[in-house]
């Protein structure tokens, strides 16, 4: 329990630096873009509606620094990202909030196969190879090795060109982009099929590319594992070899995996931005794309904040995880 | 790091080799590229032909001569970037981990300032700010966002060290603290340092690679990223020119491959316990 | 009444060609009787986990039997199936390892891990398993509340003794013990051998008790085996091995570690390196460190196994069959 307030409040703290940093970023950068940004709008729009967004993008240069930060910090108290330039006059949070859940369901869906499939091959490749007996070495593990490599090695967007190029294109079993078919009910039957449907090639994609480190990292885990006392005990104990594998081995060498997790949602966001790019996938990083290409730095911000947020709480979900399946942590030490 | 056990570990005379073959095409690409890779006076859209190997851009570009020139951008900006980063963690994460104090209490905080931010987020938006372009903006800002992770890691490994007995007595004896870093602790993570290295080459190449994609770098350099821009660009897809998509990845996988399992080989080589039993 | 364990003429070796390249242990006799403590004794790297692990069937990868027979009661360990060898883990043999942090699975409790086994051997029943458990801890003189905990609530004395409980639970006749109280403090090493001769007398198992430290073995064995590398040199009842030790090795090691009483004596240590295993002189591989070398003899020819007396051996070539005393 100490444990996860301690965690609680370090989470408190680098979500502060976070949209700290976030704010300050664009502030940093040379000819500050922000300042640039609104003299595109100088003559198109009317001097009050600049002037609203002025005060909504926190730039109200009467309250000086200090004042601009604390301005924003309240927004964002009230869940105000500011307004769009490119999409003007809808809000980024509007536009957050319309493709998030595109995003989430897809790297949702991926993450938990990428990892089942991942952990689960990552396992069965270590204890081939450590069973392998007279053997020099399991062919499983030797070859799924730099299978596992080359998984992590693909550029994401590269991948899905081909497979939009093969699959869609050619062969026509999948659509070329978008998220579902236009004019559909998302409600209906037929529309969530159509969501499926487009969904599955991106989904397909992003599983392979992240699958690849679940499958070293398991596998090393696992191998590190199997050479550990208490494995061997339990042989000396007349276990079979299932429930030595899974109660002993793979019960412990997951335990590491939580920690990693923060790399493998690395791979995964960084993956998701470019598969939804090529496939057109009407997730948040295709808006980032269009945010970038536009210069549009409200936008660019929020979506920012919002990817580093969603990490942080996900990074603490696995903390917290952690600390449920490990009972040197959960129960303490010595009696 | 051993020699003798790197030479004989597949993995990593199989990832060398394929390092090896890009690094000399890379070094000899001006003089074997068969036409200038900028050219642009060829017919658009060839397919591949006899004078044209893998066929032409939609630009009039031939792209056998443009994968290999784009081999140069790849391998200078990884290596490039893996040697920046490498320096980088060697201060933030070494010396910090083994010298303790203020220093490493503000560097470990910078640190776990940047690995907070998401990188591939952080690496579009930042080289957007900056308005892409020159290949030295990308590689600023592939080293801003990447060494971060590697080291938090060699931190952890120095501060391990640091209680070492030969460690303690080399510190008692009056050695500088640089001089200990250099000369005890660093020769003794040799392999997770190398092993960084090459994890970071990885990821600089596919970042670079994706930002060009993006059209964030310069679109007018001849990489394999940008190759794949223009093919994007230029509806390589309904055009049916695969070839113009499939080759720029696959060299870029393929490097990617060859660094990952250097990487991993001498991860192997430097703890026992993943090792090979032969 | 054949023994409990018979171990004639084996050879252990480390590697993936033939012959191995690596010899760990080499013709190694030994043999174990009910109710009777073995100890083998030598130093790191002699080959007396390697005849353990080999002893009882739990030789991993490269590691394997080249030649040689291991008899349980009269039946040849490599005639067993994989599943007859299974159940005779815990239910005829048990080995104990040293009770490293690490030795038992640190996420499941003690108790689960109790059932688990005595599952594997039969005893599906989970409050017959819960009775066995708590009648094992209760041997070991460990509080019954203790089967709820972790591994690592526990200090490592109680840790040890939970091991060897779990190793008694199935009643072997067979214990196999690596080096159980070596990182434990002498106190607590007291107390944890005490219980386990108490259970000797009480349930009639017989102990294979491998340690480096010999002074240990000469007070709880009955009979002491010394080890030196891959070969036993010298194996006599533990009070005669005491009194009248014959091999120059024995001699040695004898005279490095002080009597608690008498006179303050001289220590010696033993000059030079035990023989590299991969690279093996010809001859009796302590030659280069004896005092009694003979050269001509002890360089070139294996020194042959004298059998002393029905109880005594000694692989040394200062000695005839059916003398005592040094040629």
């Amino acid at each position: 329990m100490q444990y996860l307030l301690k965690r609680s409040g370090a989470l408190v703290v680098t979500l502060w630096i976070a949209i700290t940093v976030n704010y300050a970023l664009p502030r940093l950068m040379p000819g500050n873009p922000v300042e640039t940004m609104f003299a595109r709008y100088q003559g198109k729009v009317s001097p009050t509606a600049i002037h609203a967004m002025e005060l909504d993008f926190g730039l109200n240069t009467k309250t000086g620094e200090l004042g601009q930060y604390v301005d924003y910090l309240r927004h964002l108290a009230s869940g105000n990202l500011g307004v769009s330039f490119s999409y003007f006059p809808a809000h980024v949070s509007t536009l957050i909030g319309e493709t998030l859940p595109w995003t989430l369901g897809l790297v949702g869906f991926a993450t938990i196969l990428a990892f089942l499939l991942g952990t689960g091959l990552g396992m069965f490749a270590a204890w081939r190879r450590g069973s392998a007996g007279w053997k020099r070495g399991s062919i499983t593990d030797s070859a799924l090795v730099p299978f596992g490599l080359m998984l992590g090695a693909l550029p994401s967007f590269w991948i899905s060109l081909i497979l939009l190029y093969f699959v869609a294109f050619k062969f026509g079993w999948f659509p070329v982009g978008g998220g579902v078919a236009t004019g559909v009910g998302l409600l209906t039957l037929s529309g969530f099929g159509s969501l499926i449907h487009h969904a599955a090639l991106p989904a397909i994609t992003l599983t392979l590319i992240s699958m690849g480190l679940w499958i070293l990292l398991m596998r090393n885990n696992m191998l590190t594992v199997l050479g550990e006392d208490y494995v061997k005990f339990a042989r000396a104990k007349g276990l079979r070899d299932r429930s030595v594998a899974v109660h002993y081995a793979a019960r412990n060498a997951v335990l590491p995996i939580f920690a990693q997790l923060a790399l493998a949602l690395g791979i995964v966001v960084g993956g998701q931005v470019f598969i939804e790019i090529v496939f057109s996938y009407p997730g948040i990083g295709f808006l980032l794309l269009n945010a970038v290409e536009n210069q549009d730095y409200p936008l660019i911000q929020g979506i920012f904040l919002i990817f580093t947020v969603t990490l942080l709480l996900a990074n603490f979900a696995a903390d917290a995880l952690y600390v449920l399946f490990d009972p040197r942590v959960r129960v303490g030490a010595r009696q | 790091m051993n020699w003798r056990e790197f030479r004989h570990n597949r993995r990593a005379m199989t990832g060398a080799s394929i390092l090896g073959v890009f690094v000399v095409v890379a070094l000899l690409a001006p003089v074997i590229v068969p036409y200038s890779p900028t050219a642009i006076r060829f017919t658009p859209n060839l397919l591949p032909d006899g004078a044209h190997w893998l066929g032409t851009t939609v630009n009039g570009q031939d792209i056998f001569s443009e994968v290999l020139w784009g081999t140069r951008a790849s391998l200078f900006v990884g290596f490039l970037c893996a040697s920046l980063i490498s320096l980088i963690q060697l201060v933030m994460g070494v010396f910090a981990g083994y010298v303790g104090g203020l220093f490493d209490t503000v560097a470990t905080a910078v640190t776990n300032v940047f690995l907070v931010l998401p990188s591939l987020p952080l690496l579009i938006i930042l080289a957007a700010y900056l308005q892409g372009g020159s290949v030295f903006v990308l590689i600023a800002v592939i080293v801003v966002t990447g060494w971060a992770w590697g080291a938090k890691v060699l931190r952890a490994q120095a501060i391990t060290l640091r209680e070492r007995p030969f460690v303690q007595a080399a510190r008692i004896s009056g050695e500088s603290r640089w001089h200990i870093v250099m000369t005890h602790i660093v020769p003794n993570m040799l392999g997770i340092i190398v092993s960084n290295f090459f994890g970071a080459a990885l990821f600089a190449v596919l970042a670079e690679a994706g930002l060009e994609f993006i059209g964030l770098g310069n679109i007018n350099d001849v990489t394999w990223g940008t190759m794949l821009y223009w093919a994007q660009e230029g509806n390589a897809i309904f055009l049916g020119e695969w070839v113009w998509l499939l080759v720029p990845g696959l060299c870029l996988a393929l490097v990617g491959t060859s660094l990952g399992l250097l990487n991993f080989a001498v991860d192997e080589i430097a703890n026992p316990r993943l090792r090979r039993l032969a | 009444m054949s023994a409990l364990l018979e171990i004639r003429d084996l050879t252990v070796g480390y590697g993936w060609r033939f012959p191995p390249a690596v010899t760990a242990v080499r013709n190694v006799s030994l043999t174990v009787n009910a109710g009777e403590i073995v100890g083998v004794a030598g130093e790191s790297g002699c080959g007396k986990s390697t005849l353990a692990f080999a002893a009882t069937g739990l030789l991993d990868a490269p590691g394997r039997v080249v030649s040689g027979s291991i008899c349980y009661d009269g039946t040849e360990m490599s005639t067993l199936s994989r599943e007859e060898l299974r159940r005779l883990h815990l239910e005829s043999v048990s080995m104990v390892f040293q009770a490293s942090m690490n030795v038992l699975n640190p996420v499941m409790r003690i108790g689960a891990q109790f059932r688990d086994a005595m599952a594997a051997h039969g005893v599906s029943s989970k409050q017959e398993a819960r009775r066995r458990a708590e009648e094992a801890f209760d041997l070991v003189k460990v509080p019954r509340r203790f089967l709820d905990a972790y591994p690592h609530q526990l200090s490592g004395g109680m840790r040890q003794r939970a091991v060897i409980a779990l190793a008694l639970v199935m009643r072997p006749k067979l214990l196999v013990l690596d080096e159980p109280t070596t990182a434990l403090d002498v106190v607590v090493e007291r107390a944890i051998l005490q219980s386990l001769d108490e259970l000797r007398h009480e349930l009639g198992f017989g102990v294979i008790f491998i340690t480096h430290d010999l002074s240990l073995l000469v007070e709880i064995a009955d009979r002491i085996a010394i080890m030196y590398a891959g070969r036993i040199i010298e194996e006599a009842p533990a009070r005669e091995l005491y009194d009248h030790p014959k091999h120059p090795y024995t001699i040695a090691l004898m005279g490095a570690f002080p009597p608690l009483q008498g006179e303050r004596q001289r220590l010696s240590g033993i000059p030079g390196q035990p023989p590299d295993m991969k690279d093996l002189p010809p001859g009796c591989s302590y030659a280069p460190r004896c005092p009694h070398f003979m050269p001509g003899t002890c360089d070139v020819i294996d020194p042959p196994e004298v059998v002393i007396d029905e109880r005594r051996r000694v692989l040394c070539h200062l000695f005839q069959p059916h003398e005592s005393t040094r040629v």
